[in-house]
């Protein structure tokens, strides 16, 4: 199966093959040929100004009463008795989607002893009702119960979309429920909205951030969707009323051929990557693991996280735990500071989602400041003393 | 033991630049990899089979040519390879890539391990490997660093998460998704590379599989891209000058104008 040209528009302008990331448009006399090599991305149905291409037809129409699938749910994540913040931000995301349909926004809460502040605190958030499943089984997360929970409660109950934090226990079970419920699920979305149809659309980076694809799942209820941290703003709103229900599921839910023998913390704090509100990362700029100590004196001083680019973590300089990018974590904190980081594309999509970039680099013509927001380009053994120095100056 | 380890095929975003007029890959003349998080699955699998011995068998969906990732594992030291290839599994999305590879492990009947990268680096989903341990309905653990087989027919293995790590014993079969930590690519030996050129990879189209051609490719597929578009990029990159001390105070107003937290 590939794009369907037709022949009548197609003016062979060649502008379709120029965009198609496959390289799979070749110009003919009179229409372009599309190869083997396509792989329906759908680039070249958006840049045809002549409406020359199309896809084919996802699916097989609409499989059952998609009507019936009505409300917006949030699955609330938890640590320590605290919700996520992840989970705040998608109930006041989920908020303005269940108002735009017109249906309620419901949080589903799956734990063990878990009491009605978290409830509560959800409902403060925007969530009408609060789902609680309360079950020893579910103190420690397993995909396999987690999973099978969410799958009878949406069976049960039937909304129409279903949204998750993109964390580590999100980008881990969430895939699950989608496969148990027969459903789509697009992942990482940095932006949700209603189409005209009622679908829900939604918008996410693809090709390692460099091109924005909106995905819809027309024809499989529910929607799903997950969301990565800090995207989405949470507004909290004191003196809502809502529901708590707790609900009873079958044994069958809380079987599992998975033990957790131990949870083991992160003792180093300035691994917390994807949590932290500021972070300052080194690149092989900084020479040596002993020069981390100043992207690390910065960091604590602003009480953020250390980051390394896979060339300081390649040179053994910082643990792998500590590597944004591609092949580490990708982050998004309000301040990012590379450090001696030239800006591979790998090491770019891995924050270039973060609001502030400071780039700090020699090289003028290094790619980080085709990202940054603030450049200095400045030997950064001289820069970062200086800097630090101005912060401390303020205390 | 009969392991599975699943690849994908990838531009190499090493060389990928990106066009400034039109802010696009420019994918042309850029070579294919292995996406490297399926390397180090690739790894895991191999070390189990030095350790306790194993049958590791290397699969990937794609078009003919992936034929050549495949020969690339087999040089590591894989002992098969099967290529998933029809023009009926293109433009799956990762439901039907899930379906085509589970029926594909399904076919094979005997396996007792599932290892896959922790995501793909062109699609970032991070979700085959999870829907395929639903629709083959067996246990899995996401973002694995390390694997123990201590008594036959479990497995120990610690994870990654965002707050720190989990041990976790699983009951096989299983399906792991893996990530660096778990260990390096190996280089090549002259034995298994001498080995891999003349081996024969077995592809298995839908004729070999058997799925309802509506189960593959876009028309197996829930999820469809409705719009393409390039993502605004920042075009006010404020680029500081003059004396390194005047350049420090002038980043720390502006920090401190922009309310970034910490300062």
């Amino acid at each position: 199966m590939k794009a369907i040209v037709d022949g009548q528009k197609c003016t062979v302008c060649g502008v379709c093959s120029d965009a198609c990331p496959m390289g799979a448009i070749a110009l003919r006399e009179n229409q372009v040929e599309i190869s083997d090599d396509c792989s329906l991305c759908g680039i070249c149905v958006d840049t045809c100004e002549f409406g020359a291409l199309s896809l084919p037809e996802v699916g097989h129409g609409p499989s059952e009463d998609l009507g019936s699938y009505r409300g917006v749910w949030v699955y609330a994540e938890w640590r320590e008795g605290k919700v996520h913040g992840v989970s705040h931000e998608l109930l006041s995301a989920g908020r303005i989607l269940a108002d735009k349909r017109g249906v309620e926004l419901g949080a589903v809460l799956l734990g063990s002893g878990l009491d009605d502040q978290m409830a509560g605190e959800l409902i403060s958030y925007g969530a009408e009702v609060v789902y609680v499943v309360d079950a020893p089984e579910l103190a420690h997360f397993t995909d396999e119960r987690y999973s099978k929970c969410i799958v009878e409660l949406v069976n049960r109950k039937r909304p129409e979309i279903v949204l998750a934090g993109a964390t580590s226990m999100g980008r881990s079970f969430i895939p699950r429920v989608a496969a148990g419920l027969k459903t789509g699920l697009t992942a990482d979305c940095t932006e949700l909205d209603i189409g005209d149809e009622g679908h829900l659309l939604q918008t996410r980076p693809a090709f390692g951030g460099n091109i924005m694809a909106t995905i819809i799942c027309p024809n499989r209820r529910p929607q799903m969707a997950t969301v990565r941290p800090k995207v989405m703003k949470p507004v909290r709103m004191d003196g809502r009323q809502g529901r708590i229900e707790r609900v009873e599921l079958p044994s069958r839910c809380f079987e599992a051929r998975v033990e957790v023998l131990e949870v083991i913390a992160e003792q180093d704090q300035t691994a917390k990557l994807t949590e932290a509100d500021v972070i300052v990362s080194g690149g092989r700029g900084l020479r040596s693991a002993e020069n981390f100590h100043l992207i690390e004196e910065l960091a604590g001083l602003m009480n953020g996280a250390v980051g390394a680019s896979r060339g300081a973590v390649e040179e053994g300089w910082m643990a792998p735990s500590h590597q944004v990018g591609q092949t580490g974590r990708t982050v998004a904190p309000t301040l990012y500071v590379a450090v001696g980081i030239s800006g591979a594309v790998q090491h770019l999509v891995g924050m270039q989602g973060s609001q502030v970039i400071v780039a700090v680099n020699k090289d003028a013509s290094a790619p980080i400041f085709d990202v940054a927001t603030y450049g200095v380009v400045a030997d950064l053994f001289e820069f970062l003393p200086e800097f630090v120095k101005r912060i401390k100056r303020e205390r | 033991m009969h392991i599975v380890v699943c690849i994908k095929q990838v531009p190499d975003t090493k060389n990928v630049r990106i066009d400034p007029d039109t802010h696009t890959l420019v994918r042309q003349g850029v070579e294919s990899i292995i996406n490297p998080f399926d390397m180090f699955a690739v790894e895991g699998a191999l070390k189990i089979k030095d350790l306790n011995g194993a049958r590791v068998t290397v699969m990937t969906m794609g078009p003919p040519q992936a034929a050549e990732a495949l020969r690339e594992t087999l040089g590591l030291g894989a002992d098969d390879a099967v290529l998933l290839s029809d023009r009926a599994f293109a433009g799956s999305d990762t439901w039907a890539t899930s379906t085509t590879l589970s029926a594909a492990i399904r076919k094979m009947g005997d396996v007792d391990l599932i290892l896959c990268g922790k995501q793909a680096v062109d699609g970032d989903t991070a979700q085959v490997g999870p829907e395929m341990a639903a629709l083959l309905d067996v246990p899995y653990a996401t973002f694995v660093k390390k694997i123990d087989i201590e008594e036959p027919g479990f497995l120990k293995v610690l994870r990654q998460t965002d707050e720190g790590s989990e041990l976790w014993k699983l009951q096989l079969p299983a399906l792991l998704t893996v990530i660096k930590e778990l260990g390096e690519p190996r280089v090549p030996s002259l034995r298994h590379k001498m080995r891999a050129k003349k081996a024969e990879i077995a592809v298995w189209g839908n004729a070999e599989l058997g799925l309802d051609p509506n189960s593959t490719g876009l028309c197996g597929s829930f999820t469809q891209v409705v719009r393409v578009f390039s993502p605004q990029r920042r075009t006010n990159r404020i680029q500081l000058e003059g004396s390194i001390e005047n350049q420090a105070e002038q980043l720390f107003q502006y920090l401190k104008k922009a309310r970034v937290p910490g300062l």
